[in-house]
């Protein structure tokens, strides 16, 4: 499948409520799991799916596929609800997320599941591996294959990243594009508190990367940031993707409690309630 | 010394590092397997990768000081197809990314060749901080994680080749130090078995890497003191060969393992669960006992920590006068 169907923006602001939905709803059945990160990057994982990767979920190891990296792989439920939506399995095993035997382990794993590109959790290795695979992909001669590989902001606390930060510009690794959730929450509260960040845009420039930033909830403008990413050659690039943690569910939004926590009953009927009657609106509605 | 014997000890022979063996085994397989690529974290030359840097620089990668991001990368590379070895100091590798080699490479199943140089105490000046020790036992405890500790220049040069035909995690650790080559090109190798290098039958003596020599020169020994001890080289510590030790110990009765690492979790360790649950065995463990190293020559280093072919021969000794008993 080396073209995606084209979708309108208003087509895939409704498949991100749908996205949003069977979010709450596994997390929910599974009476655990990380709601916040999940639900704000449910925007992202649509355009990467439905508009941006070149993929085939029928041939998960399709030779000339896109990698797509999740670095933070605590917010696997938005790509497994994504990967089920695109056709990868049926939206029913949804419900097994973090059941003994199930495909849909609590954090990533690539022997369980076709599609996932890597095994992930322990923060801060996803760019490295994206660094190996691009230069892999570049021994290769596959020069239209790119690595995505997505991190969250306090993510960025691990060493590891800045080593490999330092690496892919060393070798001008310009087909990684980096997508960092900039959220402003970590467990333990606003990264800026926890450990600040800023000048983030500066320090990505300080390594020698191309710089984007994007309304990480902006469907359409993700999707030309991506394909601005995929026009520049000889830095890596860096999309600093601003979105709203727990998106779409008024009383998460913006609150780092819910980095960790899943809805109970009561919240997750709030939560669905909010999310049908945005009828796909997302973004038109908090503007 | 019985007739049966594998190798000459020999204290005429070449001297030579283990690490040779490796940058030569290297550089054959990046010229068999175009998919061979070589990373290293700023040690090219005391880990002897600048061979196959010197043949194949577009397939090597200098990472820097940055040991994490060394196997990371490195298990990227292995995703697209490619056999990486990745080479630093084992203290450093796997002593300081250990987590992300259980991650990235172990649990996710990725190929990668860890090459851990200067371990053990022939590391000497350079002290506790670089006497890797550890590492032996922080990768026999992951699962899909391949072992090895290479007994001369020879059998390194060997297993290098070896690895970059199999298809799991590798783990290979190389001494500094000039040692004895005493296998040939002829003895056999292969990963996963153990090696009777000398046929007795009052004794086992099990040992890795360096202490492998040591064994030999004590069996030599032995033998004058009217001792048959067996020597087995285990050059695979994980998986164990456990049918070739087993069928020693049956014979022989009585175990000492020597090692130049921590024997918790280390070869003496690995021995000691397979006899205990097959064939409880008396047996004497020799290596480092919950303590580190220091600076000083690895001879003297040696001599203090009890790891010298005589120190083999009195704990040998120690064992049999307690069996009788």
């Amino acid at each position: 499948m080396a073209d995606q169907p084209s979708y309108t923006i208003e087509e895939l602001e409704l498949k991100a409520v749908q996205i949003r939905e069977d979010i709450i709803k596994m997390l929910e059945h599974a009476k655990s799991g990380h709601s916040a990160g999940p639900l704000g990057l449910a925007d992202i994982f649509t355009a990467l799916y439905f508009n941006i990767l070149k993929h085939d979920p029928k041939n998960p190891d399709w030779e000339k596929r896109d990698i797509l990296l999740l670095s933070n792989g605590h917010c696997v439920p938005v790509r497994y609800a994504t990967m089920a939506n695109a056709g990868y399995f049926d939206r029913s095993e949804l419900k097994t997320l973090r059941a003994f035997g199930s495909r849909l382990q609590g954090h990533p794993e690539r022997l369980k599941l076709p599609g996932m590109e890597t095994t992930s959790g322990p923060l801060g290795s996803g760019l490295s591996q994206a660094c190996g695979m691009a230069l892999g992909l570049r021994m290769n001669n596959e020069l239209h294959r790119w690595v995505y590989v997505v991190m969250g902001d306090g993510e960025l606390n691990e060493g590891n990243i800045w080593e490999a930060a330092m690496l892919a510009s060393k070798y001008h690794l310009s087909n990684i594009i980096g997508i960092i959730d900039r959220n402003n929450i970590q467990i333990d509260g606003p990264t800026e508190s926890v450990m600040p960040l800023e000048d983030l845009r500066g320090k990505w420039e300080a390594f020698g990367w191309h710089v984007i930033e994007v309304d990480g909830n902006n469907i359409d403008a993700f999707i030309d940031a991506c394909a601005m990413a995929r026009a520049i050659t000889e830095k890596p690039i860096m999309i600093i993707a601003h979105t709203i943690p727990g998106k779409g569910v008024d009383f998460m939004e913006y609150d780092f409690h819910w980095h960790g926590m899943p809805p109970d009953h009561d919240q997750a009927v709030k939560a669905m309630h909010e999310l049908r009657t945005l009828q796909g609106r997302i973004v038109s509605e908090h503007e | 010394m019985s007739a049966t014997h594998i190798t000459n000890v020999n204290r005429e022979l070449n001297m030579e590092p283990i690490r040779k063996g490796f940058g030569r085994g290297l550089k054959e397989a990046g010229e068999k397997n175009a998919n061979v690529v070589a990373l290293v974290a700023d040690l090219t030359e005391s880990t002897q990768i600048s061979l196959f840097k010197e043949t194949f620089p577009d397939r090597f990668f200098e990472i820097g000081i940055a040991e994490q991001n060394l196997v990371t990368t490195g298990a990227g590379l292995a995703a697209m197809g490619k056999i990486p070895f990745v080479s630093s100091y084992a203290a450093f590798s796997p002593g300081r990314n250990w987590e992300q080699i259980r991650t990235t490479i172990c649990l996710n199943d990725r190929p990668v060749k860890i090459i851990g140089s200067h371990a053990g105490l022939f590391t000497g000046k350079d002290g506790a901080t670089h006497q890797m020790l550890e590492d032996i036992a922080l990768m026999r405890v992951l699962p899909n994680m391949v072992v090895l500790a290479p007994c001369d220049s020879i059998e390194a040069e060997k297993m290098t080749l070896a690895m970059a035909e199999d298809s799991r995690p590798n783990y290979m650790r190389l001494a500094r130090e000039a040692t004895p080559v005493f296998t040939t090109k002829e003895t056999p190798f292969e990963i996963g078995k153990a090696y009777v290098f000398d046929e007795g039958s009052d004794i086992t003596i099990i040992a890795t890497g360096t202490m492998t020599y040591q064994a030999l020169v004590a069996a030599e020994s032995l033998f004058k003191d009217g001792i048959d001890a067996e020597v087995v080289h285990v050059g695979t510590i994980k998986p164990l060969d456990g049918e070739t030790i087993l069928k020693s110990v049956k014979k022989t009765g009585a175990v000492v393992t020597v090692e130049e690492a921590q024997i918790n979790g280390g070869l003496g360790g690995a021995i000691a669960e397979l006899l205990g649950e097959n064939l409880p065995t008396p047996m004497i463990r020799m290596g480092m006992k919950d303590h580190f190293g220091e600076s000083g020559d690895p001879v003297d280093l040696f001599e203090h920590f009890g790891l010298t072919a005589h120190h083999i021969v009195l704990s040998a000794h120690q064992l049999l006068a307690k069996n009788s008993k």
